[in-house]
């Protein structure tokens, strides 16, 4: 794939450098509203809108902007559009707002968005840094379903709302508090590090070349994407 | 008084900002390797959320309710909470060199802590006065050390540990967040 390409750039924010999972940035938001699925895509696309725009503004003031002031330029830009789309919640999706609550204007602070803003949009173009954030948001919202839905199975025995397990099913409340949220993530990514770590395993006795690609630039990119 | 005692058990144990609120995680989870830095840490962050609870509550009251400006309050406190670990790094660099040797690596990473602008935020929901603002704070930061602290402890101990191949790393730490969590499940009868 070509790097910097739309689709290059939707792949590495949902799969390759996912936020939640690869990179393990964000997880206030991550670990706080996952209490249902619903919650956790509601809050997953409210950053997600933050993102892409917080990305293609900094992208096109990206040369107007010292470098010296560039943090706190990036703020105030982030600031702003939360502060913009919390009034939108406010006005359109009240429940989605009185659910998410303190998280909404918290999203200021959230790494994943200045992260981004520092790490790509400040040095690219506007239509990269655009599915730059579209991809990074959806991971986000991917990574923030999945625990959303593990912890509402099983603590409410629902999913989005549908009933999923039998009724006769006793839900485990510790899960939608705050220890089954510790305890979702650990085990999500525990699940992770050990389809990692099976895979390193194969692509070494099969395809030396496989591996070494896929287990290299898998690294680099995490690396690289923190210490820019 | 008793109000202010009431505002402080509840913000450090009973709604334990990283425990159960998930405000401050990233140096939770960061930089709690070794007691000593995790101590740093948090006496850096108890400094500066009392300073920044009392200024936010100041600005909220005296500027932006008098201006009717109420809706810029993430904006206008997240610059104020910058600036101000900014100008607590140098007016400690200036004044009390020692102090800033023991905090100094921690200060800057405060500003992207998000209990921080949270308890900033919940002051405001909450209503509290400038005194319950900055007692909220406070006693907010002393749960974040107080966790901190433990989670470091058990972190070097687990160090010693054999721990499964899958579950090394975050994953340990995460499980070991989950018990601590349960633990402060049990203060809720405090209050």
């Amino acid at each position: 794939m070509k790097a910097n390409s739309p689709v290059e750039r939707l792949y590495n924010g949902i799969v390759k450098e996912n936020p939640t999972f690869v990179m393990m940035i964000g997880m206030c938001p991550t670990l706080a509203v996952t209490t249902s699925a619903s919650n956790g895509v509601g809050m997953g696309l409210t950053t997600t809108a933050i993102l892409v725009a917080s990305n293609m503004m900094i992208s096109m003031l990206r040369k107007m902007i010292p470098d010296s002031v560039r943090m706190p330029a990036y703020i105030g830009v982030v600031a702003s559009f939360v502060t913009i789309v919390e009034f939108l919640l406010k006005a359109y999706l009240p429940d989605l707002y009185s659910a998410l609550g303190i998280y909404i204007p918290l999203i200021v602070v959230n790494c994943i968005i200045l992260g981004r803003a520092e790490a790509y949009a400040g040095k690219n173009p506007v239509l990269p840094s655009l599915f730059d954030g579209i991809g990074m948001g959806l991971g986000f919202t991917v990574g923030l379903f999945s625990i959303g839905a593990v912890r509402e199975l099983i603590g409410a025995g629902e999913i989005l709302g549908f009933r999923i397990l039998p009724a006769s099913y006793e839900p485990v409340t510790i899960f939608i508090m705050a220890p089954g949220a510790f305890f979702v993530l650990a085990l999500l990514v525990a699940l992770q590090n050990k389809v990692r770590n099976a895979a390193g395993n194969k692509k070494k006795t099969a395809s030396s070349s496989c591996g070494s690609s896929g287990c290299g630039g898998c690294g680099n990119t995490a690396c690289s994407g923190k210490n820019q | 008084m008793k109000e202010l005692l009431m505002i402080a058990i509840g913000a450090a144990m009973v709604n334990n900002v990283v425990l159960s609120q998930f405000l401050g995680l990233c140096p939770f989870l960061g930089v709690s390797k070794k007691i000593d830095t995790a101590a740093g840490m948090g006496g850096a962050v108890i400094f500066v959320l009392t300073l920044s609870s009392l200024c936010t509550s100041l600005i909220y009251k005296f500027i932006l309710v008098k201006a009717g400006m109420e809706y810029l309050k993430t904006i206008v406190f997240i610059l104020v909470i910058a600036a101000l670990v900014q100008l607590v790094e140098m007016v400690l660099k200036k004044m009390m060199p020692s102090l800033y040797r023991a905090l100094g690596v921690y200060l800057p990473l405060i500003t992207t802590n998000c209990a921080v602008l949270g308890v900033a935020i919940i002051n405001v929901q909450n209503d509290y006065n400038i005194l319950e603002g900055t007692v909220n704070g406070f006693a907010s930061a002393v749960g974040f050390t107080i966790s901190i602290v433990l989670m470091a402890g058990l972190r070097e101990k687990m160090e010693y540990n054999d721990v499964p191949k899958s579950f090394q790393g975050m994953p340990i730490v995460l499980l070991t967040a989950m018990l601590m969590s349960i633990a402060f499940c049990g203060f809720s009868g405090i209050i």
